[in-house]
């Protein structure tokens, strides 16, 4: 899994927001307080906007065969052809909107799993706890992409209709909830000894009403910060799985332009552009989803930002320390 | 003592768990591996005997209840049977498994360690300068090339080392035709230098992970008093850092292990699928392409195994560094 929120921290969302100087919205505000998520988010939005774009931006059916053979980018096709005579923009930009999705799908549901692990077994405790725990646990040092060819191959192979891009998003759903729901018990734990918690269950509120009603709305950074994370994940997981030719390989994706370009041995016949717009894409779009998460922390944590007067005082050592 | 009980149980039912995964998941997809394995030989014409007897075969046969089939399967696992692979019949799943595990710790082993200790390293020091040219810098480029596939960057060295420069050989494990396996330094010599590239695919995408981490922690433990205290001293800069800062800064590191480690064997299972290296991602790889599960099944548990010992040992190494557990139990 993607390396976000090393420390394992807590995220406060209260503290993020108190920290966001600046006016407008609370959202607005944190956006812009830090470069890292602003350009993170920006690309992002990038990214979404050329996928919807897509048939705006070329004339081009990304399946359709145009040309003969591979050609090197020129004007007419600015990154080029595949091997079929595909146009490579019109590929790349239609291949976003199923990575997009895909991963979208996979994060939200994998999302809720966590939500549902981590808040209810850190709130119930006891024999609750005991359970769930033992299941995430046993989830977390499983390795998750191995398990996840292991299922998509299965299902593909006992049926080739299942071959199919929602197959590989349950399947990524299945092996990436794990680490959130276990950052957002810890989350959880902490949070449940406050004394909100303490006054709605005086009030009569339901177990239920208070997980999701007044726990959850508290955890909004971090259920952000897991929920992204585990998009970095699923994107770059679906992209690997269809370079295995465990995708619907009939249907322009940058993992299906990635295996087809290895089917094609186009790299050792040095036809470059078959493989570098669809590996950049990916790069750019998870690394960016990742600048996001270290923006968070940032906010969240704030010997983490860089403070020209305190690294003065802290750093330069022996020196420093004789000086004063 | 107690705690490393409830640790070896907790692992023990993880391990029972990857077992029955195993088990369950091929029988709860639609068809069965028998019906997988004729539409792949394209032999529609078999008799119901022969059928039946290949239903036998892979143990999923309708009229055993699913419970005997259960203790069937777990018994041949403890006396080491994974079965009888498809794709490469007749050869048993545990000779292949046997032949691609060395090759796999090896790769992971390596790159595991080098990651660690350059990532390290790089993680103290930039914290140490932090606000520094290359603690703006190093953090971005580092975030960016973890977020590259492990397979597209194994392409990239592939194509840039091999195909261009010519500096090193593009796929297997050793020079096939040159060399025989055995401890001749021939031998040795081409293990190593097919191995470059993919430990620098797999240094490279996991480096990231450390850094951060490294960083992180040793930021936050600059500012304890002890630090203060221990420059105050007028102790020299290198050993605040290493016995002050970053002795007490590991321990975050070593805790995410676990983590780390998942990564590594994932991508070394797509490196070697692109390096054609002869370890268990390849065999995983030949089995999803020949739709051979007995090999699908058996790899998986094999790399579950791994994992699972790695990260207790990982956990002994944590108990053993960090007083406050191995106290705090005792």
């Amino acid at each position: 899994m993607q390396a976000t929120n090393l420390t394992d921290q807590h995220i406060d969302s209260s503290a993020i927001l108190s920290r966001a100087k600046g006016s407008g919205s609370s959202i607005l505000r944190v956006i812009t307080s830090n470069a890292k998520i602003s350009v993170g988010l920006g690309t992002i939005a990038f990214f979404i906007l050329v996928a919807l774009a897509a048939p705006l931006l070329t004339r081009y059916d990304p399946n359709a065969t145009i040309v003969r053979g591979a050609q090197a980018p020129s004007a007419a096709h600015i990154f080029g052809t595949t091997a079929l005579g595909q146009d490579m923009f019109a590929q790349i930009i239609y291949g976003a909107r199923v990575s997009l999705v895909i991963g979208f799908v996979a994060a939200a549901g994998s999302t809720a799993l966590q939500i549902f692990f981590g808040l209810t077994s850190a709130y119930f405790g006891g024999i609750i706890d005991e359970v769930l725990s033992l299941i995430i646990n046993v989830f977390l040092v499983l390795p998750g992409l191995p398990l996840a060819i292991v299922l998509a191959a299965l299902a593909s192979s006992a049926d080739s209709a299942n071959k199919n891009e929602f197959v590989i998003a349950l399947v990524l759903l299945f092996t990436s909830w794990s680490y959130g729901a276990r950052v957002l018990r810890a989350q959880t734990l902490s949070l449940k000894e406050r004394e909100f918690v303490a006054a709605a269950r005086a009030t009569g509120e339901t177990p239920l009403r208070i997980i999701f009603a007044e726990i959850l709305p508290n955890e909004v950074a971090l259920v952000a910060s897991t929920f992204i994370g585990t998009f970095v994940y699923a994107v770059g997981a679906e992209v690997a799985l269809e370079f295995l030719g465990l995708g619907d390989t009939s249907q322009a994706s940058w993992g299906v332009i990635l295996y087809w370009a290895q089917g094609n041995h186009a790299l050792i016949t040095g036809q470059w552009w078959e493989f570098v717009p669809a590996g950049l894409s990916v790069a750019v779009l998870c690394a960016s989803l990742a600048f996001i998460n270290f923006g968070i922390d940032e906010l969240a944590n704030p010997r983490l930002r860089v403070e020209r007067p305190q690294r003065k005082r802290l750093l330069p050592g022996k020196k420093k320390a004789v000086a004063q | 003592m107690r705690f490393l009980l409830r640790r070896t149980g907790f692992y023990l039912v993880a391990l029972w768990a990857s077992v029955t995964f195993n088990f369950i998941i091929p029988r709860l997809m639609p068809g069965n591996p028998a019906l997988a394995y004729l539409a792949k030989i394209h032999s529609q014409n078999v008799t119901t005997a022969q059928y039946n007897a290949m239903l036998q075969e892979f143990g999923v046969n309708p009229n055993v209840s699913i419970f005997k089939q259960y203790f069937d399967y777990i018994g041949a696992l403890l006396h080491g049977q994974l079965g009888i692979s498809v794709s490469q019949f007749p050869s048993q799943v545990s000779t292949i498994l046997a032949q691609s595990l060395p090759w796999t710790i090896g790769l992971v082993g390596v790159s595991l360690i080098l990651s660690f200790l350059i990532g390290t390293l790089v993680g103290m020091l930039i914290a140490w300068r932090r606000g520094s040219w290359y603690d703006s810098s190093i953090p971005p480029i580092l975030t960016f090339l973890s977020a590259v596939p492990y397979f597209w960057m194994a392409l990239a060295l592939i194509y840039v080392f091999a195909v261009n420069l010519n500096w090193f050989p593009t796929d297997s494990g050793y020079d096939v035709f040159n060399t025989t396996p055995g401890w001749t330094s021939d031998f040795i010599t081409s293990v190593i230098g097919h191995s470059i590239l993919p430990v620098m695919t797999l240094v490279i995408g996991s480096l990231a992970g450390w850094v951060l981490t490294m960083r992180n922690t040793m930021i936050t433990t600059l500012s304890e008093d002890y630090v203060l205290m221990a420059q105050a001293k007028g102790l020299s800069e290198r050993r605040v850092m290493f016995n002050y800062a970053a002795r007490n800064a590991i321990l975050p590191s070593i805790t995410s292990f676990s983590i780390s480690l998942g990564l590594v064997v994932s991508g070394s299972l797509l490196t070697e699928i692109v390096f054609n290296y002869p370890g268990i991602g390849f065999a995983l790889y030949s089995g999803v392409q020949g739709v051979d599960y007995p090999l699908i099944e058996g790899t998986f548990l094999v790399i579950a195994i791994a994992v699972l010992s790695a990260n207790f040992l990982s956990e002994l190494v944590y108990t053993f560094l960090d007083p406050r557990v191995r106290q705090g139990r005792n």
